[in-house]
């Protein structure tokens, strides 16, 4: 059991964060959210649709209208940064080369690497992939975007790249983001609304401000990262003196 | 699009190779099909003894492939072995009075029939008998026959 | 005892379990093929490049070996018999109807079914494989089809290519080092290989092709999606391949003898 009584509301046009300390099951409420995975129990409505009612083809459907970057970019390997992104137009669109190549370029320009469209994944540095990743989620004009951990292990002028490019994509397009992240500082940045969940449900919400004034002990040690806390520091185990000392059994 | 060419031209090499080597075997590695007409007409033939021979073995004429065995059976009541073998249609020539043996090519060889012309003017047509038949050498019965004869000389 | 007893049956019942998922994904496969074989044929000639024309270099050198060695043997063991103008059936025979196949399976299976395992394998490692299904793209579909498909199609173009190399080796060897008359090797050759033979052989080499990319693309698309999950789904896949190829040799040659 990973969410007990989780409920929570993702607004139209606004950026969303969703934030926990690691093992709180964050990716895997995101791929709740895209249906990679299916609730046991409870619902998810996606434009007042339960997505667990979809067959195949409906939910294909729906995720065409759903941008999606993954942690890590991932980029499919073997094709060049130009290719990835135009990967979805190939798919399930009918344009010309000539259009796509319109399109692509577009979106590369809009995060930057219009230059580096023949490059392949393998030569990007992370920064450069998870805007590759982006360009790509991009390309499609989605209504909703979502974001696995966009600024995790990203140096800091990457991260500020990132998070402009997250603020402006949402105003410019009229998106609705999802962000998952445990990195306070930057999500708090960009994020209108907030969402601390912890041990499987939300523990708290409201806007970054809103949560980092907040009273609550789970709160205050996740927004200033204090070691010891609601989550302890260690891990069960029995008495510490007890177990040096050899008593008790083996 | 440098990239999408030479996969193209290698998958191309490759499959074209790929191709020629099945082409090669069928055509030069094999040989025991090369009969291969359309234009047949069907005779038969009785023998006492078919040895090992099989379907789809060669009739062959001054050691030229003419035909092809289509059917070995046991004929309940002649008590011999039906050969049903065709020929080809553009040899219409052979005399119906030649005969049909079953021999061996090589030592351990597969079997064939080689047919011996006979002196006749009427031909071989569809549906005709071959009379004159010899029987496949069978070791075991040959190696019978010189032991009896071997023994017989001893005696005196 | 009990617990001896409730573990057997949890094995079998894996065992079970597994092989019809196995057969399931085998039939989702079939079921896509022709649409990617008509509509996306860019996509199988990738794979059959990948898988076929990449692996021609080592197909090529050990069947030039295999067939030396063969009639290397073959000669010395035929000429008790003074038997040695046969040399030549008996290395096109082995290789047209058994080794070309085997090895050549076993061959693909080292060299392009790790390749194709480690691949799609890393490809679920890397989240490449969800943000298909992100983007509405089927991965099974885009990903497996074809290169199920370029192993199907390069199998048995490998396996020719493997006999002809062999029986050019053998031709080396056995004319050009034990003197056996160049027209008694072929002559003899073609004396008793027949065009069913051949048959059986590439009868053979489609089934060990299907067997091969089939068990390759599966283990890649069910590997634990680590580093060590990968490694071990290639190990899984040669070992896997090479026992089947075996018994379905088996298997096949008892049908068609």
């Amino acid at each position: 059991m990973i969410f007990e009584g989780l409920n929570l509301t993702i607004k139209r046009g606004e950026i969303t964060a969703l934030m926990g300390p690691s093992g709180t099951g964050k990716t895997t409420l995101l791929r709740l959210i895209t249906r990679q995975l299916v609730p046991q129990q409870g619902t998810i409505w996606v434009n007042g649709v339960d997505i667990a009612t979809l067959d195949l083809a409906s939910l294909y459907q729906l995720r065409q209208r759903f941008g999606m970057l993954f942690q890590n970019g991932a980029l499919l390997t073997d094709l060049s940064v130009f290719e990835n992104v135009a990967f979805p137009l190939r798919e399930h669109t009918k344009l010309t080369g000539r259009l796509i190549r319109h399109v692509v370029l577009t979106k590369l320009h809009a995060v930057g690497l219009r230059g580096a469209a023949d490059m392949m994944p393998a030569q990007l540095s992370g920064g450069m992939a998870r805007r590759v990743a982006l360009a790509r989620a991009m390309v499609m004009d989605p209504e909703i975007l979502i974001y696995d951990e966009p600024f995790a292990g990203l140096d800091p002028i990457s991260m500020g790249v990132i998070v402009r490019l997250v603020r402006r994509m949402n105003d410019a397009l009229g998106i609705t983001s999802i962000v998952v992240s445990h990195d306070v500082a930057e999500i708090s940045t960009v994020a209108d609304r907030s969402y601390l969940i912890s041990g499987g449900k939300v523990a708290a919400s409201g806007s970054p401000d809103e949560l980092r004034t907040a009273t609550s002990e789970l709160v205050r040690q996740f927004m200033h990262g204090m070691a010891d806390g609601p989550v302890a520091f260690h891990f069960d185990a029995p008495d510490y003196a007890e177990q040096l000392l050899g008593r008790g059994t083996e | 699009m440098q990239q999408t060419r030479s996969v193209e031209i290698g998958t191309g090499l490759f499959v074209m190779l790929g191709m020629s080597a099945l082409f090669f075997l069928a055509t030069q590695a094999t040989g025991g099909e090369g009969f291969s007409s359309t234009e047949t007409y069907e005779v038969e033939a009785y023998f006492e003894n078919v040895g090992s021979l099989k379907s789809k073995a060669p009739v062959s004429m001054s050691g030229v492939t003419i035909g092809r065995v289509t059917s070995v059976s046991f004929d309940a009541q002649s008590l011999e072995a039906k050969v049903t073998f065709v020929i080809d249609s553009q040899y219409d020539q052979i005399p119906d009075d030649s005969d049909a043996s079953i021999l061996t090519s090589g030592l351990l060889g597969s079997q064939y029939i080689g047919l011996q012309a006979g002196g006749s003017d009427i031909f071989l047509e569809d549906g005709s008998e071959i009379l004159f038949t010899q029987s496949a050498l069978v070791l075991e019965n040959l190696i019978g026959k010189f032991l009896v004869n071997a023994g017989s000389d001893g005696d005196e | 005892m009990r617990e001896l007893i409730r573990d057997i049956y949890g094995t079998i019942f894996e065992f079970v379990r597994t092989f019809g998922a196995f057969q399931l994904f085998f039939l989702r496969l079939l079921r896509y093929s022709p649409k990617i074989l008509i509509g996306r044929p860019g996509l199988v000639i990738k794979q059959i490049y990948n898988t076929g024309a990449l692996s021609l270099v080592i197909i090529m050198v050990c069947g030039f070996f295999v067939g030396g060695v063969l009639a290397l043997q073959g000669y010395a063991s035929l000429a008790k018999f003074n038997a040695e103008d046969a040399v030549g059936t008996v290395v096109a025979l082995a290789l047209i109807k058994e080794l070309g196949p085997v090895i050549t399976a076993l061959l693909f299976a080292g060299r392009a079914g790790t390749a194709l395992s480690s691949e799609i394998g890393l490809m679920k490692a890397t989240d490449q494989l969800s943000a298909m299904e992100m983007m509405a793209v089927n991965p099974v579909r885009r990903v497996l089809v074809p290169r199920f498909l370029g192993g199907v199609v390069s199998m048995p173009l490998l396996a020719a290519i493997f006999s002809c190399t062999g029986l050019f080796g053998a031709h080396v060897v056995a004319v050009g080092l034990l003197e056996v008359d160049v027209g008694a090797f072929w002559q003899q050759m073609r004396l008793t290989v027949t065009m069913s033979d051949i048959n059986e052989g590439i009868f053979k080499s489609v089934v060990f092709g299907v067997v091969a990319s089939l068990l390759a693309v599966w283990e890649g698309y069910n590997a634990i999606p680590t580093a060590e999950g990968v490694g071990r789904a290639t190990t899984r896949t040669v070992v896997i391949t090479a026992i089947s190829v075996l018994i379905l040799d088996f298997m096949i040659t008892t049908v068609f003898l």
